[in-house]
């Protein structure tokens, strides 16, 4: 080869050709680290918001208890009917002989039996009612300690701070550290967490209402919407006429997936409140309400995935003679099940979320039981998370962090269920 | 390989199997087919060569209705099989296709068991009373389609698990377990090696002699080795229609021969 022919031929080591490759090598790397930045600081955030979660939450996860010798006095319970009994009685008579000083001194009486949660004697009475022998024997009971000296004992409460602003007087610190030197005051799990229903008390406080709530809610949602969903999406994508109004629906359904879901609690309570009148605070309808903003998710996910069904299966099953309908069901929504499963649990993973239309419809109601059918008032855990944010009383913030704790794991289980069935379905297919 | 087979040249007289008049057929604004008229033979292969986008493949769906699940497609004309108009009212698409199998260019089996692919047809259309009449169809058709010395042994695993030539096989055996008269084959080998293509091949070569073989193909060898009848097709209309031996050795239309001796395509 000559010079020549080589002076006309691109030179491919040359330095024009040695920058631009430079160029291409830099802008490269320049998208690459922009990639690991945005993913770190994704990462960065994530991590914030559950050790912040977490650092505040896992307070609420123990909770103060004392112990106490009682002694089931007969004169004190009905026998007939343990229901009825002085059980709040019982149980400052058994502190105040930890403190025979004070018996006599009302004042000191009140404050010395403010360290007994409010709903103490009930963990007592629910004993003495499930064994009624119990009476007239002495018992050791757990019962759980006030706000307050739940907050003191958890290292909350600063004892630096001037007695005016303290919420414990320092003679009720000093009654506390006596007990605590004796040995009575511990801080198991909190059960009562998930045990119990709501309370204004916080060491009383828990979750359970607001989990069935969620429960019968999400039920009702999913039994609406997937059906309904799957129906209309097989319908729209399989047998319905491609036209202008078939068009016009199909742009419908997106833009509802795009309506804020405060709107959907207004519609709620104008319809299903207001003209059919349902009941307020029901699951049951928070349940119809999450349907109509998981509808839309569920159409949509599930057109696209039997969208996504290679047309090869559908001539095949054509070509044997299947008729369309033994052609969708038979082959086209097997093959699709995964894409909307996985559609519709992340509708569901949104509507467990949701609290907006259920603040309108009056699932943020102070329930303290839990519901019995999906028909009786209840809260969810998104309401509850608002409503416990709310409280003023110091015990409800670490509660509130631990409520999103357990909503956020809820939701991870569900996206969990989700990968789980997608996997499963592909292998079977 | 060719010589091996002993291919039945001598096309007997047998009866009209398919008629079609003045065919037409339009995609949206295409006019795809053109006035085609075609008699196609009883137990005979007949071949539908041609450049691509001609519209051999569009005839060929149009004999068992499949362009009826297209929506842009609309199909003129009268096409009879055994005499019986197909677009009569009284003729339901979906029987229609049990009658004519078809087989796809890409193998296409389900993504279930090989039984399961076999017995799908059988199964929607009631033909078997009980088990044990579904498995002798099963096998019967595995066996038709050369394949069951190959998949006896597993037929409970996935038909998506066979080699490419062996789901095709399959697909073919699908088709066939339903009795069609007349089996559409739509460029069957194209997705296929040399070795699965000569298997499919020959096939085709045992089938004929139950069925009316209609196959599509690019390859014009293919068409000479296991056709009977050959019919050209060229911008949509049917050029030339023959005996395979006639259309490759003595084409009457020039646009034929320039296409058989390669100088369109």
């Amino acid at each position: 080869m000559t010079e020549q022919t080589a002076s006309n031929k691109f030179d491919w080591a040359g330095p024009a050709f040695k920058a631009r490759l430079n160029k291409r090598k830099r802008s490269q790397l320049t998208l690459k680290l922009l990639g690991l930045g945005a993913i770190s600081i994704a990462f960065g955030m994530l991590f914030l918001l559950v050790a912040s979660l977490v650092s505040t939450g896992y307070h609420a996860f123990t909770q103060t208890h004392i112990e106490v010798e009682v002694f089931l006095d007969p004169e004190q319970i009905n026998a007939d009917d343990p229901n009825r009994g002085n059980y709040r009685q019982i149980i400052t008579d058994t502190l105040v002989t930890q403190f025979p000083e004070v018996a006599d001194d009302r004042a000191e009486l009140r404050k010395l039996t403010s360290i007994l949660s409010n709903g103490a004697q009930f963990s007592i009475r629910d004993e003495v009612v499930a064994d009624p022998d119990l009476i007239g024997q002495t018992v050791t009971f757990k019962v759980p300690v006030s706000d307050p000296y739940d907050q003191l004992n958890k290292g909350l409460m600063d004892r630096e701070t001037p007695e005016e602003f303290r919420r414990l007087k320092n003679e009720e610190i000093a009654n506390f550290d006596i007990l605590k030197e004796r040995g009575m005051v511990s801080k198991p799990l909190n059960t009562a967490l998930i045990t119990n229903a709501d309370s204004r008390f916080p060491e009383l406080a828990g979750l359970k209402g607001a989990i069935i709530g969620s429960f019968y809610a999400l039920l009702t949602c999913f039994l609406l919407s997937f059906p309904i969903g799957i129906g209309a999406a097989i319908y729209l994508e399989e047998f319905a006429p491609k036209n202008k109004v078939s068009d016009l629906i199909e742009i419908n359904i997106n833009n509802l997936a795009a309506v804020p879901s405060v709107v959907f609690g207004l519609l709620a309570l104008a319809v299903f409140l207001g003209w059919f009148g349902m009941p307020r605070s029901a699951p049951f309808v928070g349940g119809m309400t999450l349907a109509l903003m998981t509808l839309p998710t569920i159409i949509i996910a599930t057109r696209a995935s039997l969208k996504a069904v290679p047309p090869s299966i559908r001539e095949a099953a054509l070509g044997v003679g299947a008729s369309k309908q033994q052609v969708v069901f038979g082959h086209v929504l097997p093959l699709a099940m995964p894409g909307i499963l996985t559609g519709t649990i992340i509708g569901l993973a949104q509507a467990l979320g949701e609290t907006a239309p259920l603040l309108l419809i009056g699932m943020n109601a102070f329930i303290t039981s839990a519901p019995a059918t999906p028909f009786d008032s209840a809260t969810a855990l998104p309401t509850q998370i608002f409503i416990w944010a709310d409280s003023p009383e110091r015990g409800f913030v670490s509660r509130t962090s631990a409520a999103i704790l357990v909503l956020l794991s809820f939701l991870i289980m569900m996206n969990g269920i989700a990968i789980f069935l997608r996997q499963k379905f592909q292998r079977k297919w | 390989m060719n010589d091996m087979r002993k291919i039945e040249r001598d096309v007997k007289m047998t009866d009209t199997k398919i008629t079609a008049r003045n065919v037409n057929v339009h995609y949206g604004d295409t006019h795809a087919i053109k006035d085609v008229n075609v008699d196609i033979a009883d137990k005979t292969v007949t071949a539908f060569i041609g450049p691509s986008g001609c519209g051999k493949s569009t005839f060929l769906r149009c004999l068992n209705r499949m362009n009826d699940t297209i929506d842009v497609c609309r199909v003129q004309g009268d096409i009879r099989i055994d005499g019986k108009d197909i677009h009569d009212k009284s003729v339901d698409p979906v029987q229609l296709r049990a009658h004519v199998g078809m087989v796809f260019q890409k193998p296409n089996p389900f993504p279930k068991s090989i039984y399961d692919n076999i017995a799908y047809g059988p199964r929607i259309h009631g033909l078997a009373k009980s088990k044990a009449e579904l498995d002798e169809i099963v096998e019967k058709a595995l066996r038709r389609g050369a394949i069951w010395d190959e998949v006896k042994d597993r037929l409970t695993q996935s038909g998506t698990g066979l080699s490419g030539g062996q789901q095709q096989r399959l697909c073919i055996a699908r088709a066939i377990a339903t009795e069609p008269d007349i089996l559409l084959m739509d460029e069957p080998c194209s997705a296929l090696d040399p070795i699965a293509t000569a298997q499919v091949e020959e096939l085709i070569d045992e089938l004929h002699r139950d069925y009316s073989v209609i196959i599509v193909t690019h390859s014009m060898q293919q068409a000479a080795r296991v056709s009977q009848k050959t019919a050209f097709f060229h911008l949509g209309n049917l050029v030339e229609f023959g005996d395979t031996d006639q259309i490759f050795t003595d084409p009457k239309d020039p646009r034929t021969e320039s296409y058989i001796t390669g100088r369109i395509g």
